[in-house]
């Protein structure tokens, strides 16, 4: 079966729900979300834990209470949803292959896609940590599932290997379930998580958090009975010596997300292979006319309320786009990253034949302090802003008109004040 | 125990791959037969961790049992591979020159497979292996083609084997340990953790522990010795990097790191070969992956570290007396052993199978064929290899394959279902992923493994936190938040 909408959105998480609910507002009648899973709300219904939505609404929610402000706006605007539904493929002619256990397999046909899907974690294989291969070991994510959602323990006793945020936020959440964790370890000399979640999770907690240490050992045959743990060098290599035998049945793996891009990339979009996203102007759109993403498939957000901010950014480009209200592109920009800038979003800038102003997110490489970020054009500054500090960990922004850029390459760096 | 008073014809002993065309073969005659394993499920070995390929057969000494099972086996592979609804790819090999010294090695190869019976060997120049495989190291010189190998895999062999078995009768005595050994042909007791099993005859195909299940029986004339052999696996976005199983030149240390797309597009690349003290020591090393990745650059520069999904580590079963063992005993009449299966056992096991059941048939003075024996299984495609109509059609008739449970390799909720609810079926978190990949693939479990969990629980009629990933004691959960 066929059926043709103005506008599919892929991922019913916080990404998805705020450009659907911003597109149907800005009046597209036939906007389609789809989700894989049984409810709406993608990964924020196992993230009971507050400190959601003070940018978006002014106030603390838990990450349920944030996907239920959508939701309900979802519903009064009669968005229209499929839940329970996986998409087998996406092809570049916007024609979205679904299938689901009530309708069987839907063919849609879109004059615009949001690509909303999210991340996966990073699994023990793609880490290479050698040693047996017992239960035990679990993504983050799929620990916090089992507790919050299945209210079941996958273990008694953790270590948890990597300081991003889910990985801290795990740490509190089994200390609070009655499980102990020993360490949280983390192979960079700097946390990985944001400074709000190493002090509310672990200091408050009295729970040890070790920098520059990773695992290097996996022990117990049937269910993991320890790990051995080593701090490492400059070049990440563990140091002889300093190996120590860690007891736990549990070890939790948040070594990072990689944005969820498989169908992307057999549509033929574009990937950043620093962000593992699309590659996107600044309306968001990937280099296939009409297709957008945002949120954490197009690169990984450190709060949930920049990724509904974004997604509302990709709505409005698809409406534009499906109203036929847009500018033409007078020439492509590509941004290139200089010295200490690991990634931008967007990656190119579509300069119009009108003046704008271009929000341009960053990752620093490693915390600096007291530096200056630069945009440079044809070897001139044509931008400066100072930062007292910055940290991978957190994302920045400079704005930037579109007037002052000069030729078709501009660097964004991170120099010493 | 329930088994008590049941006196077997035949007691094979080991559920792995050999274990299993053992079985199979023998469940075409008419006896009672049991295959007997300590572990939860099949292919918990040394067949759950090997290369998975079906060798040409030019490595072994011509006139040996290795080169014989070889030819043999790889011959029937295909047609074996059709029956039980087991991917089987005709890949073709090519072993490798950097210089002259190995092109002397490959020149051996190619006599040795002529003299063995090799169809279809050539030695080729560096320009026509590039043209075949163009993203192997351009510094190579030359290279054997062996256009008869090809790649199977080896669990799904083996759990296939064993379910046409209990199709045709066999038991599957799950998580039952043989202790001791005692009588003689007609009058076998096989002491177990589950009680006593009685057998006329005993099929020893117990892996790299039948030098110790030999000795239980009176008759250790030979020693096993574990040699590991570690792997790295890359995500199917990397599939497709070389079409042959591409080897470099044979060393002390046996068949060299070879890179190869397994039969499921992913690509493997391993082994290395160390001997280790224990028997159960299946533990990967920092320092042998680093080995391994090392060696496999040099065959094909691409190989991309970030794409690895996974590593794991095999043993083999080295014999001392240089070549498979495979016959009755001459201390304990009816006491059949079949060890020291290394390389190349898998390519060499539907053979073995034949061959070991003729025998043993022989033995027990002729046993009938069965009338009603079924060759194949009934199997369906999976759900992602089918074609848009194909899964509109199976959609209609069974809601279920519209529940996608493994996103990455796109494995329905009817695949999980039907994999537990199969004769042998599985009974774990690992044997699901084993029969359908759930679990498999790039995130490794990440999402489906909770719903696999679930499943397992409603389908065994157990509590979530008594669902196991393999053998008792590695249960996944633990207990309730709140009891």
């Amino acid at each position: 079966m066929i059926e043709k909408r103005s506008l599919v959105i892929i991922g019913a998480g916080p990404a998805g729900l705020a450009a659907a609910v911003k597109a149907k507002k800005a009046g597209i009648k036939d906007v389609l979300l789809i989700d894989r899973d049984i409810q709406l709300g993608g990964i924020l219904k196992q993230c009971i834990h507050n400190g959601f939505g003070l940018h978006v609404f002014k106030e603390e929610l838990t990450g349920p209470e944030f996907a239920l402000r959508y939701i309900r706006e979802i519903e009064e605007l009669k968005v229209e949803y499929k839940l329970n539904t996986m998409v087998i493929s996406v092809d570049k002619n916007k024609r979205i292959t679904t299938v689901n256990p009530d309708d069987g397999l839907i063919v849609y046909e879109a004059r615009s896609i949001i690509l909303a899907m999210g991340c996966r974690e990073r699994p023990r294989g793609a880490l290479r940590i050698p040693g047996t291969n017992p239960s035990g070991i679990f993504s983050a994510g799929t620990a916090q599932r089992f507790v919050n959602i299945e209210g079941m323990k996958p273990g008694k006793t953790a270590l948890i290997l990597g300081s991003g945020d889910i990985g801290l936020i795990m740490a509190r959440r089994l200390t609070l379930e009655g499980m102990k964790v020993r360490a949280v370890c983390e192979i960079m000399p700097h946390p990985g998580g944001l400074t709000r979640n190493i002090v509310q999770c672990l200091e408050d907690f009295n729970i040890p958090l070790k920098l520059s240490t990773t695992v290097i050992a996996i022990h117990g045959k049937r269910r993991i009975e320890g790990v051995t743990i080593a701090q490492v060098d400059d070049s990440f290599k563990p140091v002889k010596g300093t190996e120590k035998y860690i007891e736990c049945d549990m070890l939790l793996l948040s070594v990072g997300l990689i944005p969820e891009n498989e169908l992307a990339e057999e549509a033929g979009v574009e990937l950043d292979p620093v962000t593992g996203g699309a590659r996107v102007n600044q309306y968001l759109e990937t280099n296939i006319d009409g297709i957008y993403a945002c949120g954490n498939v197009l690169h990984v957000h450190d709060l949930v309320d920049y990724v509904a901010i974004e997604a509302e950014k990709a709505a409005k480009s698809a409406v534009r786009k499906i109203k036929g209200k847009t500018r033409k592109i007078k020439k492509r920009i590509e941004l290139i990253t200089g010295n200490g800038i690991r990634y931008t979003v967007p990656q190119f800038i579509d300069v119009t034949d009108k003046e704008e102003k271009i929000k341009i997110y960053f990752r620093s490489t490693s915390i600096m302090e007291s530096i200056k970020i630069n945009a440079i054009c044809k070897d001139e500054i044509i931008f400066s802003k100072k930062l007292k500090r910055v940290a991978p960990a957190e994302m920045e922004y400079i704005i930037i008109s579109t007037d002052d850029i000069r030729g078709r390459k501009m660097i964004i760096e991170a120099r010493a004040k | 125990m329930e088994k008590a008073n049941i006196k077997y014809d035949i007691a094979i002993i080991g559920a792995g791959v050999v274990g299993g065309l053992v079985a199979r073969s023998l469940s075409a005659y008419d006896a009672r037969i049991c295959i007997i394993d300590k572990h939860i499920d099949m292919a918990m070995g040394a067949s759950g961790a090997n290369s998975g390929i079906v060798h040409a057969g030019y490595d072994a000494t011509p006139g040996s049992m290795k080169a014989k099972f070889n030819i043999e086996g790889t011959a029937m592979m295909p047609g074996i591979c059709r029956l039980l609804g087991v991917s089987y790819k005709n890949s073709g090999s090519l072993v490798l020159a950097f210089n002259s010294e190995d092109e002397k090695q490959l020149q051996k190869l190619y006599e040795n497979g002529i003299a063995g019976g090799v169809k279809g060997m050539k030695l080729l120049s560096k320009e026509t292996v590039l043209k075949m495989e163009p993203l192997l190291n351009p510094k190579i010189t030359k290279a054997l083609h062996a256009p008869t190998a090809g790649v199977v895999s080896p669990y799904k062999l083996n759990i296939a084997a064993i379910e046409n078995a209990v199709v045709n009768g066999t038991e599957f005595l799950r998580e039952t340990q043989v202790l001791g050994i005692t009588g003689n042909k007609g009058d076998f007791t096989l002491s177990t953790n589950k009680g006593d099993i009685f057998a006329a005859v005993v099929i020893n195909c117990a892996g790299i522990y039948a030098d110790d299940i030999a000795k239980m029986a009176g008759d250790g004339f030979f020693t096993l010795t574990p040699r590991k052999g570690e792997y790295l696996l890359f995500d199917r976005s990397e599939g497709g990097l070389v079409e042959n199983v591409v080897f470099q030149p044979p060393s002390e240390k046996g068949k060299g790191v070879l890179v190869m797309t397994t039969v499921d597009g992913n690509i493997l690349i391993g082994p290395d070969a160390n001997i280790v003290e224990s028997k159960e020591d299946s533990q990967t090393h920092a320092d042998s992956l680093d080995y391994v990745y090392k060696t496999a650059i040099k065959t094909c520069s691409g190989l991309n570290l970030k794409k690895v999904i996974t590593s794991f580590a095999g043993l083999r079963a080295t014999p001392d007396t240089g070549d498979f063992i495979i016959g009755e005993s001459k201390k304990i009449p009816g006491f059949f052993n079949v060890a020291g299966i290394e390389s190349p056992g898998l390519s060499s096991a539907p053979a073995i199978g034949e061959y070991v059941a003729e025998i043993v048939s022989g033995s027990l003075g002729g046993l009938a064929k069965k009338e009603n024996f079924k060759p194949g299984l009934d199997t369906h495609e999976f759900f992602r290899d089918m074609d848009l109509n194909e899964k509109e059609n199976i959609m209609q008739d069974n809601p279920d394959y519209g529940m996608i449970v493994c996103r990455c390799e796109n494995v329905t909720k009817a695949e999980v279902l039907d994999s537990i609810r199969r004769p042998a079926g599985a009974r774990t978190v690992d044997g699901v992923k084993r029969r359908t990949r759930a679990g498999m693939g790039r995130c490794q479990g990440g999402f489906c493994l909770p719903a696999v969990v679930e499943i397992l629980s409603k389908e065994l009629g157990i509590e979530k936190e008594e669902v196991q990933k393999g053998d008792s004691g590695s249960n996944i959960l633990v207990e309730r938040n709140r009891p």
